[in-house]
């Protein structure tokens, strides 16, 4: 949705918006050789089915030629036996070129998915070991049109283009050499259109790639226009802002897709019937010059069935070979951005040795730590020093982008300190491995994700070899119970996608029954600041209370309740601790804790 | 056939080009068909009769037809490609416009999602079949007519023998058509599912992590991979079956002509020449033999997508400006509720029961009661987004069904819990109400909603791009944005949710400002969640299950026992106690520090 616009504007004045990566690279010997590595292990039977190929298409060039014996000798010979032998050899061919189309189909299909599915694993792979700074550079949506579309590019390739540019190689050459052995000079008159065929082509693949890419931009313009104003159809009308939104769209967004798309549609109009015709003026010349017996020498009608056979099969080799220059760059392009997720570099690893963390207590050591962002050298934080009893709750307090949910990263590793140390139990959490420290390590975000599953499944995700009853259990511990109940099929009732929507209380209640059943050492809880109503609420401070209980609790707090019922204090600021203690012995100092719970509550005259 | 019918009047505007476009391709077609005969008469009268000037006349005439055919092709091509981005261009321009104008109603109950890929996806196979298909599926019916006939007129024995394979040919492709479409929904059905796979991964990644739970997901994905994989295959595989056989079948055909043919020729009974043209007439149906079930299908998937479009162009805007509408451009700003109740469309209960109220112009309403009690429900019936089941919402003493909605809706502001900004610049968000509103106009309401500091902090101020293509604001910049878009409205009512969620202390601090200036002097609806807000209302109403259940001041209302009594315990008495402390321990000064110097934890 952009600015407003009384004069309808012309082709050349509406600039689009970027939509997305290049969609075209030239050749990239660093990005050929590490797509080669997927193609490795299967290729004995690439090479297999290039042969099957190339047999298959010799085959398929034998045709014309054959019928040109049964002509000739057949029936220009007056010859039963010559016409028998051609058309028996034609059979054959044919049989064979179906044989080996049909073996080397299926072996393509194989290896073309095989080499898709180990890159989709590696790529999903890759995903599960970077760390969340990743994430929050990468979208959901760029990674799965990674995922998704570039994958399906290389699909294709690996699939279709490679064994077509080897069909159309082989039958070229097949062809050009059966012409020749045929009738050299027919052949090279007929080859004289080549050169016009070649520079035609060339400026097509030149000005249609652009022009293409143009009108699949705008295409996607179009669509993500219509999209916004769908999403957002509620303040498209609180607004009134229909006819603005129509006139700008149909003047401007669709207008420009349409321009766009008619330009490339003008191209390729003048350039496929451009090559037909160059066939047709091939065909005519040989008439013309083999029928007229110009050159010395008179043309058999076979020779001149079997060329107008060629001359058609000649030209489809060479439109489909420039067209999969384009296919070949686009895949260079595909397979630059899938090997930039599956090389991004892992972060946080286990460290060669790692040791396997005992079961632990929840002693909690920050012991000096500072913490940046590997490419951006701001300090995050600074040398925080925290040293934490097993069973206490720790409350965390502090304005947004002080520090606090980094400092909980660190101690769940999703980050490793830059500085210092943080030690559980006296081991060093960068020691162990990621598996050990996390399995013994609940944590529960502020908005609570749920998967496509049923609430069952949910829950489970706590503990995956947890019974029923147990997972029972854990829902009726934090009062999640009462509200599972009333749902359609209970437990078995699916969310998020195509179930029952849940409102945030009640996702809350699920995670904490998930968090509960996984029973950790050390919980660490980001609170939610969103209202709940009255009767959730009521119980979600319940199950707090159970869920901190007996356990090293690390809580992002924003309930008042949460901080003063909580045995530490700390306020983060800039990256630092400055204040640590319980409720009254902070507001009693009249520091930073002081100030922000006064600001939180200020009343304000009305 | 009623699909059919309206396809017709989307094309009426074109009738001159789809005339066009069907007499090039009958010419296209008929020129197809003289080619073979040429080169018949070459070989039976330029070589069986040795007659070396016919062939430069023949060679003249190739070239002359093929002239003609490029010219003609490429006007045909070039006319079809044209028809079918104008007809999806018109297309495209009324589903827009039609479905941005559909009710809230129809909106709550369609996934918005799915509405956007279906309204993708049907336009285009809608495109592809008017583009192309449609001709080509003709071109292909009358090309396999005529050589039909030509066959048959000419050698009736040879065209039986020729035409056997045709037969399978047919058939083959039409089963395979058929199978193969069910073979890709599969596909599709598999591809969607890896792709939610990864999209809930890549979603719950924090989740995830927090469980040790990568090895589960990547064998969760690997089964859903191995799923697609063999899906694949089984395509690919359909495709291997078929494609050779269908090439098998032609050479047969040829086989059988020039067995039998040449046998004939031989014989004397067919002329070289014939026999030649026969067999490039078997070879120019072989390939319209193939695609006819590819064409039949996309025709079938084409006219699917077009019924769901027209589905969706006939649901009826029922919300809108009655033809004889009073227009009120200087609202006052009462709004009147008489007896009014109202029930989602689909839903078995009414949301609202019976609410008489009068609210004065410039008064504060703030609402309370728990989730589902009908706070939303009934700020949406004053801009009418939806209509009343019984009673009246009525502003300046006029029923809202008698307004002009546009008039209606710019005089009132609705600032949402979640603010939904648009891909444009910040100041193209806050004048998305008022497009023409001057850059002054757009910074003073920005300043106003405490936004223009972090939106000159932004790398190109308030040119900067927000939203899915731009940079993403925190939720408390959002709203600030939002707050700034309803002010720029200056709306004489104004709906709002005070509730600010995940936003820091400061921030909170600074949208409470906002809407402070926000609300004064109009008359203001807010779902209130803030003590500060309730204070500021002239009057609470309290909500339960759809009636208002206590009505009356702050003060009024805690004399009572009651809902406002039990939710104030939960979660206002929290905020009032601490008040109360911070009274006690006399930190007024620090209090006003903070508040200028907002360098706070």
């Amino acid at each position: 949705m952009t600015s407003v616009t009384t004069v309808k504007p012309t082709f050349s004045q509406i600039t689009p918006p970027q939509m997305d990566d290049l969609p075209y690279k030239e050749y990239d010997p660093e990005v050929a050789a590490k797509l080669l590595e997927f193609i490795h292990p299967y290729r004995g039977r690439i090479w297999g089915s290039v042969f099957y190929m190339a047999l298959s298409s010799l085959a398929g060039v034998a045709g014309p030629y054959l019928i040109e014996q049964a002509i000739d000798q057949g029936i220009a010979k007056n010859s039963v036996d010559a016409l028998r032998t051609a058309v028996l050899l034609f059979m054959f061919t044919q049989i064979v070129q179906w044989f080996f189309n049909y073996i080397r189909t299926n072996v393509m299909a194989e290896v073309g998915q095989s080499i898709i599915f180990d890159i989709r694993i590696s790529i999903f792979e890759r995903l599960q070991q970077l760390s969340l700074s990743f994430f929050s550079r990468y979208s959901v949506g760029r990674i799965t049109s990674r995922m998704m579309n570039d994958v399906g590019v290389l699909r294709d390739f690996a699939t279709w283009t490679l064994l077509a540019v080897a069909r159309d190689v082989f039958t070229l050459g097949g062809i050009i050499v059966t012409m020749l052995i045929m009738n050299p000079r027919l052949s090279l008159l007929s080859f004289a259109v080549l050169p016009v065929m070649t520079v035609i082509t060339f400026l097509f693949r030149k000005y249609a790639r652009d022009n293409y890419r143009r009108a699949r931009m705008a295409m996607s313009w179009v669509n993500s226009v219509l999209a916004e104003n769908i999403n957002g159809v509620r303040v498209v009308q609180s607004f009134s802002r229909e006819d603005t939104n129509y006139s700008y769209f149909r003047d401007v967004v669709n207008f420009y897709n349409l321009t766009a798309n008619m330009i490339a549609a003008r191209l390729s109009s003048l350039f496929f019937p451009s090559v037909d015709y160059l066939g047709t003026i091939a065909v005519a010349l040989v008439i013309y010059v083999g029928g007229a017996a110009l050159l010395g020498e008179k043309l058999e009608p076979g020779v001149l069935v079997a060329f107008v056979l060629y001359i058609g099969r000649f030209f489809d080799p060479i439109r489909d070979l420039s067209m999969r220059y384009n296919e070949f760059m686009s895949c260079m392009a595909s397979g630059e951005r899938i090997l930039s997720l599956i090389t991004a570099p892992v972060e946080v690893r286990d460290a060669p040795d790692a040791a396997i963390l005992p079961r632990i207590t929840g002693q909690v050591d920050f012991d000096h730590v500072d913490f940046h962002y590997s490419d951006d050298p701001t300090p995050i934080l600074q040398d925080v020093d925290l040293h934490i009893a097993a069973g206490e709750t720790v409350a965390f307090v502090g304005k947004t982008g002080a520090g606090k949910t980094t400092t909980i990263k660190l101690l769940a590793r999703f980050h490793d300190t830059t500085a210092g140390r943080i030690l559980i139990d006296g081991y060093d959490i960068a020691k162990v491995t990621q598996f050990s420290l996390r399995s013994q390590m609940g944590i529960v975000l502020q908005d609570p994700f749920l998967f496509a599953g049923t609430v069952r499944d949910n829950i489970r995700f706590g503990r995956l070899d947890a019974n029923d009853a147990e997972v029972e259990a854990a829902a009726k511990a934090v009062g999640a119970d009462e509200f599972i109940g009333r749902l359609r099929m209970g437990y078995e009732t699916p969310v998020e996608e195509g179930g029952v929507v849940l409102s945030v209380g009640q996702r809350q209640l699920i995670s904490f029954a998930r968090a509960l059943l996984a029973d950790p050492r050390i919980l660490i809880l980001d609170e939610a600041t969103s209202s709940i109503d009255t009767q959730t609420e009521n119980i979600i401070q319940i199950a707090l209370e159970r869920l901190l209980k007996g356990r090293t609790s690390f809580v992002i707090a924003h309930r008042l309740s949460t901080i003063v019922n909580a045995d530490r204090i700390v306020v983060v600021s800039d990256g630092r601790v400055v204040e640590q203690g319980k409720h009254q012995e902070l507001l009693a100092k009249g520091g930073m804790y002081a100030q922000l719970y006064s600001m939180r509550f200020e009343e304000e005259p009305v | 056939m009623k699909t059919l019918q309206r396809l017709a009047i989307l094309v009426r505007p074109f009738q001159g080009q789809m005339i066009a476009a069907a007499l090039m391709l009958l010419s296209l077609t008929a020129i197809d068909m003289v080619f073979p005969a040429i080169i018949r008469q070459v070989i039976d009268v330029g070589f069986g009769q040795g007659q070396t000037q016919f062939m430069l006349v023949a060679a003249g005439i190739i070239m002359g037809l093929g002239f003609l055919k490029w010219i003609i092709n490429f006007g045909y091509r070039y006319t079809s490609e044209w028809l079918s981005h104008h007809i999806a261009f018109d297309l495209r321009n009324d589903l827009y416009n039609h479905i941005q104008r559909l009710p809230f109603t129809y909106h709550d109950y369609t996934a918005s999602g799915q509405l956007i890929s279906r309204v993708i996806e049907d336009v285009r196979s809608m495109q592809n079949f008017t583009g192309n298909g449609i001709f080509e599926l003709s071109r292909t019916i009358i090309l396999m007519i005529g050589i039909l006939i030509i066959l048959f007129f000419t050698q009736p024995l040879l065209a039986a023998i020729a035409l056997v394979p045709m037969i399978p040919l047919v058939w083959l492709n039409t089963s395979f058509g058929r199978r193969i479409g069910k073979m890709f929904l599969a596909v599709d059905q598999s591809l969607g599912e890896l792709s939610e796979r990864l999209q809930e991964n890549v979603n719950g990644v924090q989740v995830v992590r927090a469980f040790a739970r990568e090895k589960y997901e990547v064998d969760r994905f690997r089964d859903s991979n191995r799923k697609l994989y063999y899906n694949q295959i089984k395509v690919v595989k359909e495709m291997a079956r078929t494609m050779p056989t269908s090439t098998l079948l032609i050479g047969i055909s040829t086989m059988l002509i020039l067995w039998f043919g040449g046998q004939m020729a031989l014989n004397g009974q067919i002329s070289l020449g014939e026999l030649v043209a026969f067999n490039s007439y078997v070879l120019l149906l072989s390939g319209p033999a193939q695609q006819l079930s590819w064409l039949i299908n996309a025709a079938g998937e084409s006219s699917a997508g077009l019924e769901r479009t027209f589905e969706v162009l006939d649901k009826k805007p029922e919300i809108r400006s009655p033809e004889s509408s009073i227009s009120l451009p200087d609202l006052r700003g009462e709004v009147t509720f008489e007896n009014v109740s109202f029930r989602y469309r689909y839903e078995k209960d009414h949301a609202l029961h019976d609410i008489n109220l009068t609210v004065h112009p410039n008064q504060v309403i703030a609402l309370v009661g728990p989730t589902g009690s009908g706070k939303t429900s009934l700020m949406n019936l004053i801009p009418r987004f939806y209509d009343v089941t019984a009673g009246a919402v009525k502003v300046d003493g006029v029923d809202v069904r008698q307004l002009d909605l546009k008039t209606l809706r710019s005089q009132i502001g609705i600032v949402l819990q979640t603010s939904l900004l648009f891909s444009a610049t910040i100041a193209e968000n806050i004048a998305y109400g008022h497009p023409t509103a001057s850059m002054d106009e757009i910074i003073a309401a920005a300043k106003a909603a405490q936004a223009h500091d972090f939106i000159t902090e932004q790398p190109k101020g308030y040119q900067t791009v927000v939203g899915e293509r731009g940079i993403t604001l925190s939720g408390g910049q959002r709203q600030r944005v939002a707050i700034a878009r309803a002010l720029l409205l200056n709306p004489r009512i104004l709906i709002l949710d005070d509730s600010t969620s995940s936003v820091d202390t400061q921030t909170e601090h600074l949208i409470q400002e906002a809407l402070k200036t926000l609300m004064q002097g109009r008359t203001t609806f807010v779902i209130a969640q803030r003590l500060t807000t309730v204070h500021r209302a002239d009057v609470i109403l309290v909500l339960d299950q759809g009636r208002i259940a206590q009505q009356g001041t702050h003060d009024e209302l805690l004399q009572q026992p009651g809902l406002y009594r039990e939710i104030y315990d939960l979660q206002l008495r929290d905020q009032e106690r601490f008040q109360q402390t911070m009274a006690a321990l006399q930190k007024e000064k620090v209090t006003s520090a903070a508040a200028k110097g907002g360098k706070i934890a």
